[in-house]
């Protein structure tokens, strides 16, 4: 029986060796060819920008963050051979395709205002004092087509124009702030950061304050559990180990 | 080989199976019962936490003798990055109160407290090896635990997170966690973080595994990333110095054994930096990129257990070594996003294991280990798993019935990262079923820290990840977003009265590096192992074999 358990782990080792100790090429079936920086490589095919890369034999030092979509750190750019359009990705996320030609931008220039949230107030011309750029906006849309996320980026642009922070929080909330639609836009605009401000202005201001946790902080200054929690500390782990298992789980 | 045929993103022989789930799915109304305690007992035997092999005793240091996994043994048996004769000590590059080092969910919020606590801005640094904001914590869906609602308490919390932790939590620690929960809340929502809530204003209140209320707080599945681009966006409003790829290598002690700062790194030019401080602050995270037992992991980029090492190197106690933790439900298909991190808020919301045969066969919220373990044992014992094209195996998480419970439009609705995620790949999970498979994911234990998160070594304060005793041997989901917002306030509080009572500060030295390369030979550990890891290698096999080292 021990015998066996051992050979579960291993056999699940082997299974996932493709993602943790790096590909063999033994292993692959279908290629594809890429052009990293104009460079040809050829590269499995079932691999995503990223570790196609490193499969090529780059090791990241930027351009990686969270390797699952969620930070905003493997922005790319790339153009498929005879086509003219130029399209964003990211790396982390996105298949290679044969005949891919792709550059990563690691890092977009852009200075986020400091602003002190107690200090504002929740007027649509905050927006205009922070970002007065946001009224450059031509509606070319050209952020909206370059989001990963698919947000709809003009959109919640325009939302912050009128002051509306409902659809400029609710609109952007998806956003990684990953740089691509302000590298792309010709009014310059930084639009991950203004909605970075439409969204706290909304959690903060016109999203009503929770009471439920608002009353238990208040009840725990006041001491209301103490007993209880000090009991806790002293019980023998015998005791806790029954109230443990004693517990009642609240209904679904 | 033939191209495989893809439908709707699944290769044609996976269509069979989903097309039984689909079918079996109104009968499966009812979940399997929870395992009873024998009943888990077995299965936990098959848990790569618990099967025999993957762990040995530490040889040297202060947890001599402690266990903990071989991929972990191996950093700390290894020999540091610099020699400490070849640094310069006597140019300090920046001179500061507070160094924090890691910008995460912790690091963040101790940056903030401490400003708050009185300490200028100024005087405040705060470094990071990869972007500030990329880790951990950007990535955490499932949400954050706080006993809020009237039917909960601190107690009711405590007493889950520690039966969870299987009685081994600290509890002054556990205590402070639950205890400082809803207000971390409240102070969230003030900054601006927008959480789940229903029409009444209320938090909508999600259950989470191994509790018995629901207390789970979340902002749609990207909670992680909420709550630290609000806590980020503060920082940086309050012009907080910050450096990015710069992680630190090595801490500083001086002749009393403090740590007084920390040597940095430029990843791009490999030039060191000295800083010297009055306290430091480690929030460095976990250690997922290790690939402990040779897992897929759902951790970010730089999750190489850091923290540990040189903490380790300047004395500092660990606890809990010897537990790690994995999730049930990794991705196990597409290739591309192997390991990668499906929320248990799927369970809690509907989303039911199911076998090829179209069977439920565990409770859907059994603890995280139990539940791993049953679909491990589902794959590789009762062979009722599916076999990726890479050789992966995995059962289904019947994701469309959640729909079938809350109703059209929720998993599109309160899952939209999840959703999106498997579109990009041609997968449509509110139609058809996901494939999963368990997948490494937290450290449980790490630098031991008391309720002010302080270390056994002076001027060393610790929190998030890195830290150990607050979960004990097993973290439940959403207390480790609340933990790093808990200790990383108490971190920048008890650091800033730490400073401003005085502290004399020493010469800055490696006296401690030193001693431990002594003892690692007196221990007999000769090895070319160098740590800390800093970052994976995943470069191509075929290319490595083929690099030479002349520029
Ligand atoms: C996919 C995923 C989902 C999760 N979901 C949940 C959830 O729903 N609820 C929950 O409560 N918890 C969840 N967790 C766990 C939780 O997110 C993490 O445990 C927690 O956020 C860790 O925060 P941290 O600040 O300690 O570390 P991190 O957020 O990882 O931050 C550490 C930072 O330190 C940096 N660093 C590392 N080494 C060095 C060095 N040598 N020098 C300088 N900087 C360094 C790293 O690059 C990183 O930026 C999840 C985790 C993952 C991976
Ligand atoms: S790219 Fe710039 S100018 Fe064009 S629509 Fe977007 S915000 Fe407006
Ligand atoms: S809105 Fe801009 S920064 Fe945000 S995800 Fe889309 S392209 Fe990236
Ligand atoms: S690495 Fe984080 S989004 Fe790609």
């Amino acid at each position: 029986m021990a015998e066996r358990k051992i050979n579960v782990i291993d056999e699940i080792k082997k299974a996932s060796r493709s993602v943790t100790t790096g590909i063999e090429e033994k292993d692959i079936e279908h290629w594809v060819e890429i052009y990293i920086m104009g460079k040809a490589y050829k590269v499995p095919a079932a691999l995503t920008i990223m570790q196609a890369m490193e499969y090529a034999g780059y090791r990241f030092v930027r351009g990686c963050g969270c390797r699952a979509g969620f930070c905003g750190a493997c922005s790319t750019v790339y153009r498929k051979k005879g086509e003219y359009r130029l399209q964003t990705a990211m790396a982390c996320q996105t298949r290679v395709e044969d005949g891919m030609f792709l550059v990563q931008i690691p890092f977009s220039p852009a200075e986020k205002p400091s602003y002190d949230l107690g200090r504002e107030k929740p007027e649509p011309s905050v927006f205009l004092k922070y970002f007065p750029e946001i009224a450059r906006c031509v509606s070319c849309n050209t952020c909206t087509k370059a989001c990963p996320q698919d947000l709809e980026v003009m959109d919640y642009i325009q939302a912050a124009l009128r002051g509306d922070f409902r659809a400029v929080a609710d609109g952007s909330f998806d956003c990684i702030q990953c740089g691509l639609c302000a590298i792309r836009c010709p009014a310059e605009i930084v639009h991950y950061h203004v909605a970075q401000l439409g969204r706290r202005m909304y959690g903060k201001y016109l999203n009503p304050l929770e009471k439920n946790a608002e009353q238990r902080v208040k009840e725990i200054e006041e001491g209301r559990f103490k007993e209880e929690m000090d009991r806790l500390l002293k019980a023998t782990d015998e005791e806790l180990e029954r109230i443990y298992a004693e517990r009642e789980r609240e209904p679904d | 080989m033939p191209e495989l045929r893809f439908i709707g993103g699944y290769p044609e022989y996976m269509r069979e199976s989903i097309e039984v789930v689909n079918r079996t799915r109104p009968k499966r109304m009812e979940q399997p019962r929870a395992m009873t305690k024998e009943e888990r007992e077995e299965v936990l035997k098959l848990h790569p936490d618990y099967a025999p092999g993957g762990k040995r005793k530490i040889r040297i240091g202060q947890n001599k003798g402690d266990i903990a996994p071989n991929e972990v043994v191996d950093l700390l048996e290894a020999y540091p990055l610099i020699q400490p004769g070849e640094i310069d000590l006597g140019k300090v590059d920046y001179e500061t109160d507070i160094l924090i080092i890691g910008g995460g969910l912790a690091g963040t919020t101790a940056a903030l407290w401490a400003n708050d606590s009185g300490i200028p801005k100024g005087k405040i640094l705060l470094t990071n090896k990869l972007r500030h904001g990329d880790s951990n914590s950007m990535m955490a869906e499932g949400g954050t635990q706080a006993a809020d609602r009237p039917n909960d308490s601190p107690a009711i919390h405590f007493i889950d997170a520690y039966g969870g932790g299987h009685f081994t939590n600290k509890r002054d620690v556990l205590r402070a966690l639950v205890e400082d929960a809803p207000f971390i809340i409240k102070w969230l929502e003030g900054l601006g973080a927008m959480f789940d809530k229903n029409e009444d204003g209320y938090f909508e209140e999600k259950w989470g595994g191994g509790t018995c209320r629901k207390r789970m707080h979340a902002c749609r599945d990207y909670t992680g990333l909420e709550e630290l681009r609000v806590i980020r966006d503060e920082f940086r409003s309050r012009e907080i110095p910050v450096l990015e790829f710069y992680p630190a290598i090595e801490l500083l002690t001086d002749e009393g054994g403090k740590v007084v700062g920390a040597i940095l790194w430029n990843m791009e030019t490999e030039e060191y930096k000295v800083v010297k401080a009055k306290a430091t602050i480690l929030a460095t995270g976990g250690f997922g990129r290790l690939h402990i037992r040779g897992f897929a992991t759902t951790n970010h980029y730089g999750a190489t257990c850091d923290g540990v090492v040189m903490a380790y190197r300047a004395g500092a106690k660990l606890r809990d070594t010897d537990t790690v933790q994995y999730h049930p439900t990794g991705a196990a298909f597409p290739q591309q996003i192997v390991g990668l991190l499906l929320t248990e808020k799927l369970r809690s919301s509907g989303a039911q294991p199911v076998n090829k045969r179209g069977e439920a066969f565990v409770f859907p919220l059994e603890p995280r280990d139990v539940e791993a373990s049953a679909l491990i044992r589902e794959c590789y014992v009762r062979n009722n798993g599916i076999t990726t094209p890479t050789g992966m195996k995995g059962v289904w998480l019947d994701t469309p019935r959640i729909d079938l419970i809350n109703g059209e439009g929720y998993l599109e609705r309160s899952f939209p990262g999840m959703v999106r995620m498997f579109k990009r790949f041609g997968i449509d999970m509110i139609k058809d079923p996901v494939l999963v498979f368990p997948t490494l994911h937290y450290q449980n234990g790490g630098v031991e820290i008391d309720p002010q998160a302080r270390t056994n070594v002076e001027g060393l304060f610790v929190a998030g990840e890195v830290s150990g005793g607050v979960h004990g041997k097993n973290r439940l989901m959403g207390n480790s977003t609340l933990d790093c917002m808990v200790f990383g306030r108490r971190a920048g509080i008890f650091a800033a009265q730490y400073v401003k009572k005085g502290v004399r500060v020493g010469k800055l030295g490696l006296n401690h590096v030193e001693r431990y390369v002594k003892e690692l030979k007196e221990a007999g550990i000769r090895t070319d192992r160098r740590s800390p890891m800093l970052l994976p290698d995943y470069r191509g096999k075929a290319v490595l074999a083929r690099m030479i080292d002349i520029f």
